[in-house]
């Protein structure tokens, strides 16, 4: 989780990503963060997030993220 | 012969009242509805007094933001478009400009709208539910020339101030016509619009819509970070053509969408603004084989796009995607630094002459003389060409090919940005300066380089005060000096140098 919120906050250092729950809907990201975060996590976490998963309902929250890498990382 | 834009809107909405002309998905407007709207609004406009001035539209991208550019146009006016999104900043640099006496607002807009200072601002529901006054629309109608501006829309500009490019209705329907007789575009063609509606660009969709009873859906923005709801959206409402620029396409390109969905009903792509990556083009090329592919270059002082190829070659693996040849009716000037035509093969200045040129920018003669000038090949006789700054050659194939830019402007995910302008706002940060912004092409990146004590964490939140958040930096560098040149002028090519291996 530390990783990803590490990420998250290369992106936006004036958001706290621990609690917020909104970050698609609000417009806190957008098209450019979302490329960014794939790419990053796919490095950092050695995983592929695949099209099908690249969805608002799993970008809304740092913690449906990590869901999301745990997830493709049981795969 | 047509001189009035309006003429598109009237005669379609006579012909197709009934059918949808432009929607959200969710809520949509048919042509009789846009037409009635955008009347209304122009007898109330009328009636308050305006005309041949500038009218702020300050409104969601929605089909009432159309209506409203037509009702501007109706009374005689001209419309001049500004985004929730745009910083203050930019917003009070261009209200600055236009001196504005009038704004059209949305609800949820209406209180920033209200802060900008301007005397009267309008609900757009109140406006629209206007009693229409014929008489009073045709006698405006019957004091228009063609040469009568419609829209001002605002470009970077280098010293930190926007530019507002001022268009008629001669050029905008040269535009029009020549654009869909290229594009083939017909009653049956859905556009689905990715572009903001205070460029020019969305006006690729809109007046061929307007034109031909044709259709198109605004995509909501948050869809473009989410490729297969994105495609998801094509399919449902039956888009077969985009207008598109190249950060859109690879956004779905990239992330793989094209291996869970494909957009089945899409005929026509057409791309624009910045160069297409080769790599994602055939992606999207070997997705949509049976599609057309169409490569759109043009600057907003020409009306929207000058030129357009058509994929129907296969290129050579290093072959950059030409930009083509011009429209009907425009001519491309290809001229070297003595102001003369460049020889076959030799690289010169993309200049264009014809209808498409523009009235120039807003309340600034010197820049518009500096872009506007005396086409150099007639010294019989008041002709003016536009510069673009833009560096061309012709290929084997006599297509114009786009080589660089000539100074600091630069794309930048789709957009034109000039580097100064970013410069002009660190200087208005505490804290800095000195500044510098140079771009990394290849790694697409902006670098602002900075000399104070300002930490970059403070500068990049001040910056966005100023500043559109494509125009942010994506990386700040704090300096003890900037190096210079031997005369002492800022070295900005060391810097772009460095810029790489930051």
């Amino acid at each position: 989780m530390e990783r990803l919120l590490a990420i998250l906050s290369d992106l936006h250092p004036d958001v706290d990503f621990a609690t917020a729950e909104d970050l698609v809907d609000d417009g806190i990201l957008d098209s450019l963060d979302i490329v960014t975060l794939v790419t990053e996590i796919n490095g950092e976490f050695d995983v592929t997030i695949p099209a099908e998963e690249i969805v608002p309902e799993n970008f809304n929250s740092a913690a449906a993220l990590m869901a999301l890498i745990e997830k493709l990382d049981e795969e | 012969m047509q001189k009035n834009i309006l003429t598109y809107l009237e005669n379609t909405a006579a012909r197709l009242p009934d059918k949808l002309a432009f929607s959200t998905g969710k809520e949509g407007m048919t042509f009789s509805e846009v037409q009635r709207g955008a009347a209304a609004i122009g007898t109330f406009l009328a009636k308050e007094g305006l005309y041949g001035e500038p009218v702020v539209i300050f409104m969601d991208k929605h089909p009432r933001t159309v209506t409203a550019f037509f009702g501007v146009i109706y009374a005689g006016c001209f419309y001049v478009c500004l985004d929730e999104k745009m910083p203050e900043a930019r917003m009070r640099s261009i209200l600055e400009t236009l001196r504005p006496r009038a704004m059209i607002s949305d609800s949820k807009n209406l209180k920033k709208a209200q802060a900008l200072g301007v005397e009267r601002v309008w609900l757009y529901d109140d406006l629209a539910a206007s009693e229409i006054e014929s008489a009073l629309l045709g006698s405006i109608r019957r004091r228009q020339c063609d040469t009568d501006p419609i829209y001002v829309v605002f470009t970077s500009g280098s010293t930190g101030v926007p530019k507002g490019v001022v268009a008629c209705h001669r050029s905008v329907i040269d535009y029009t016509e020549t654009l869909s007789v290229a594009l083939e575009f017909s009653e049956e063609t859905v556009f689905a619009n990715q572009t903001p509606l205070y460029f020019d660009a969305p006006l690729k969709e809109i007046m061929p819509t307007l034109k031909f009873g044709a259709t198109t859906y605004f995509v909501p923005k948050m869809l473009f970070s989410f490729p297969v709801r994105l495609i998801e959206y094509l399919n449902e409402y039956r888009i077969n053509t985009i207008c598109w620029v190249v950060s859109a396409l690879i956004q779905i390109s990239s992330l793989g969408a094209f291996d869970a969905i494909l957009p089945k009903y899409l005929t026509k792509v057409a791309f624009g603004s910045e160069v297409f990556p080769r790599k994602q083009y055939d992606l999207w090329r070997a997705a949509l084989p049976e599609a057309s592919f169409y490569n759109l270059y043009g600057p907003t002082e020409a009306t929207g796009m000058s030129c357009y190829w058509k994929a129907d070659r296969v290129l050579a693996e290093d072959e950059p995607i030409p930009v083509g040849v011009p429209f009907d009716n425009t001519d491309i000037l290809l001229l070297t630094e003595e102001g003369k035509r460049a020889a076959a093969g030799e690289e010169g200045e993309i200049c264009m002459r014809g209808t498409c040129l523009t009235m120039g920018y807003y309340n600034n003669p010197e820049k518009t003389a500096e872009a506007f000038v005396q086409n150099p090949l007639n010294p019989y006789y008041p002709e003016l060409i536009y510069r673009t700054g833009d560096v061309g050659r012709y290929n084997s194939y006599g297509e114009l090919v786009f080589v660089c830019r000539k100074d600091s402007q630069i794309k930048h995910m789709g957009h034109r940005i000039e580097l100064g302008e970013i410069e002009a706002a660190a200087l208005r940060c505490d804290g800095v300066s000195r500044a510098c912004s140079v771009y990394d092409a290849d790694a697409k990146r902006i670098v602002l380089y900075y000399v104070g004590d300002g930490e970059e964490q403070a500068l990049l939140r001040a910056l966005g005060e100023y500043l559109p958040r494509y125009m942010l930096p994506t990386v700040l560098k704090r300096l003890e000096a900037m190096p210079l040149t031997d005369n002492g002028k800022l070295d900005r090519r060391t810097l772009k140098e460095r810029a790489t291996q930051l």
